[in-house]
């Protein structure tokens, strides 16, 4: 699960981190007011999204999608200029290298009190699943695409890996300081700011905090002018605080609703819905289909232990992609039984008045039973027995319509 | 022999009083695993009925070795208390017998506490641990065998091919695709989806070469992390034996997790392609579709002179 920025921000001042103060605004006359609050001065305009690279990103207008301004987040010396950005920002689309080409509607706004910056550097906290513990990365290379940073000088990028079972130890907080190049105050600074962060991320059961950038004052403090943060949804039960920050309208809701339903589902664009058990079999069904020339819709695991109300949310779920021109079912039945599995599929094709073609692959337990029972059904249901098969099937019977 | 699990292995069930335990400890008997007990804190004193054979419970893990001197322990407990038990498992394998192998198929356990559980168990002598949030691991018999976790039974049979795979599903599909050559298997294992797990693919593979069971590996990746690229390398310079492989994700987009914990690429890092460049460089053939491995490990066998 993502946060927002501003939301960041509160967890890291609630931590007693050195970030700047700020307000969270969802109005231009809420924008104009915290510019006043926070006394006036320079303040940076930040819209709030769920994706990085908002501040290389264009704003455009939903409906017509003309570009409306340049970059996502914005300085501004005056009272004029934060009304105007706030405008440009507020209802609009912002489109990242991140957020792909539909972009992401703002609907929310961080005033941030400004900061005169000495220098900008990188800082990130995640788990480094070849090491299997925390890892801390850090650069003095700040504010630029990091990704690029570690492609072009990998050795730019500082790397401490905190045993868990130690803890990050202040040794380890200092290196990092002198390999940023610190000295004096600034050094003190960002060993308070690095341990805080990381128990944060340990107490909240945080997958990434990334701080890009964590900037150096001309008076020599570190400060977070950034705040990306991530957390484990399996831990979430034990957060009931961190769950209160969840924005709904982040996500994709479909995506939601399936995962209500114990479903597992990635919309795509192609126009083939797929239904599986397994994820590693479900991206598998996914690039056959590319295989054979068809295009996925989706990626849907029904899980190891489907029941006939899951398959039948799950063709729910497919169908209201109005893309969606045909089904492949791949169902890999082990503990479940296929016989059950053909059952729910005809229940689900009547109860929704399914009438793109459908091709099932059944394989596994009672696999001969699950087959009679489709055929037997009388429904427009194609049977397949290997996955290649079904695939070369859906592809020709999708392609034939079109 | 096979690797890890041998056919008549003795196991334990931990949470074998809830439902998904009772369920698979009663699949895995009828199998023909040897399921000796189960532990269930506030339980001890009680017997299940797992069909055939009805089995004591302990409150302890300890005790529970103790007792019946198993040698592997499966976990079917819920994820907010699957990171405790695998440590507990790690701790009593070690004093009371000085090794034993867990296998944990709970879904969903909190990554830091993986951190801490991984840990753990490296950190103590003589266990392994497999999983979470994987199939298990099944050493097919000539007749019945050991079968620790939740996979269909019926599909395997005894031979000389060993599977490691990081999905589920995905690794019936290798099975059958070896059943579907006339070819049975050694030992397979699903090594899990998560990002944080015990037992990695070079573990497997380090095995299954020592193995004079298993002549032949079906290695099944997906998207996400490195463990295949480094599985790759380690291949290319230390297995003799012919290892084929299939990574699934080819289509997947970066940024949107594929069900798995694991199965994301970030930062442009864990693409299908980059997997299968590596492990092709490596000697390891790669299937572009599961229903072909078969066909691709029938000809991996015929090059080393094994059909």
């Amino acid at each position: 699960m993502n946060i927002h920025e501003y939301q960041g921000k509160q967890l890291f001042r609630d931590a007693g981190l050195a970030v700047q103060d700020g307000v969270h605004c969802t109005s231009v006359e809420q924008a104009l007011a915290a510019y006043d609050a926070l006394g006036g001065n320079v303040v940076a305009v930040k819209s709030q999204i769920h994706a990085g690279g908002r501040g290389k990103g264009s704003l455009h207008n939903p409906l017509s999608g003309d570009m409306v301004m340049q970059g996502g987040v914005k300085i501004a010396f005056n009272r004029e200029e934060v009304e105007t950005y706030a405008q440009n920002i507020l209802g609009n689309i912002l489109v990242t290298k991140q957020t792909g080409a539909d972009g992401k509607r703002v609907n929310n706004l961080y005033i941030e009190d400004g900061c005169k910056i000495a220098h900008e550097y990188y800082l990130a906290i995640l788990i480094d699943r070849e090491e299997k513990m925390p890892l801390i990365m850090a650069s003095c290379e700040g504010g630029m695409d990091i990704e690029e940073v570690a492609e072009k000088t990998p050795e730019a990028i500082f790397k401490v890996h905190v045993d868990p079972s130690e803890g990050l130890l202040p040794e380890q907080a200092e290196g990092l300081a002198d390999s940023l190049g610190l000295s004096g105050v600034a050094i003190d600074s960002f060993v308070e700011n690095i341990s805080g962060l990381f128990d944060l991320f340990v107490s909240k059961d945080c997958s990434m905090i990334e701080i890009n950038p964590m900037v150096r004052t001309e008076d020599d403090r570190i400060v977070l002018l950034d705040a990306k943060v991530g957390f484990d949804d399996n831990a979430l039960f034990r957060h009931p605080d961190i769950i209160e920050l969840r924005d709904l309208s982040e996500e994709e809701p479909t995506e939601v609703r399936a995962k209500a339903a114990g479903l597992s589902y990635v919309k795509l664009d192609g126009d083939i819905g797929c239904l599986v058990n397994g994820a590693g079999l479900a991206m598998a069904t996914m690039d056959v289909i590319k295989l054979y020339g068809g295009e996925p819709a989706n990626f849907l695991d029904v899980g190891g232990g489907a029941n006939e109300e899951q398959v039948t949310t799950a063709f729910g779920i497919i169908m209201e992609d109005p893309n969606v021109k045909g089904i492949l079912v791949n169902i890999f039945g082990g503990i479940m039984r296929c016989d059950i599995i053909a059952r729910g599929v005809i229940a689900a094709t009547q109860a929704l008045a399914l009438d793109d073609p459908l091709v099932v692959r059944l394989v596994g337990t009672n696999f001969e039973e699950g087959r009679r029972i489709l055929a037997e059904s009388g429904l427009n249901i194609h049977t397949a027995e290997t996955l290649a098969e079904g695939a070369q099937m859906i592809v020709e019977l999708v392609g034939g319509e079109s | 022999m096979s690797i890890w699990i041998s056919e008549n292995a003795k196991v334990l069930v931990q949470g074998i009083t809830g439902n998904q335990g009772t369920f698979h400890a009663t699949k895995m008997v009828e199998y023909g695993t040897d399921i000796v007990g189960g532990v269930t804190p506030l339980k001890g004193g009680q017997i299940v009925d797992l069909g055939s054979v009805q089995v004591p419970v302990w409150d302890t893990m300890v005790e529970a070795i103790e007792s019946t001197d198993a040698d592997a322990s499966v976990i079917y407990v819920p994820p907010r208390f699957a990171g405790a038990a695998i440590i507990e498992a790690a701790d009593a394998f070690s004093q009371v017998r000085g090794n034993g192998i867990i296998v944990c198929i709970t879904e969903g356990i909190p990554t830091l506490d993986m951190v801490k559980a991984v840990d753990h168990v490296h950190n103590t002598d003589g266990v392994r641990l497999i999983g979470p949030n994987c199939p298990g691991i099944i050493t097919p018999g000539d007749t019945g065998g050991s079968k620790i976790g939740i996979m269909p039974g019926h599909i395997h049979a005894k031979g000389r091919i060993g599977i490691v795979s990081k999905s589920g599903t995905l690794t019936y599909e290798a099975v059958a695709q070896t059943m579907s050559i006339d070819e049975g298997q050694s030992t397979c294992i699903g090594i899990g989806g998560d990002p944080v797990n015990g037992t990695g693919f070079i573990d497997c593979l380090s095995a299954f070469e020592n193995d004079e069971q298993t002549e032949a590996v079906v290695m099944i990746g997906e998207i996400g992390g490195t463990a295949e690229e480094e599985a790759a390398a380690w291949v290319s310079e230390n297995m003799s034996k012919p290892v084929v492989g299939f990574v699934a994700g080819m289509t997947a987009p970066p940024g949107k997790r594929m069900g798995h914990a694991g199965a994301i690429i970030s930062g442009g890092k864990g693409t299908a392609s980059e997997k299968v460049a590596a492990m092709e460089a490596a000697g390891i053939r790669c299937a572009n579709d599961p229903s072909e491995i078969g066909a691709v490990l029938l000809e991996s066998l015929k090059a080393a002179g094994l059909r």
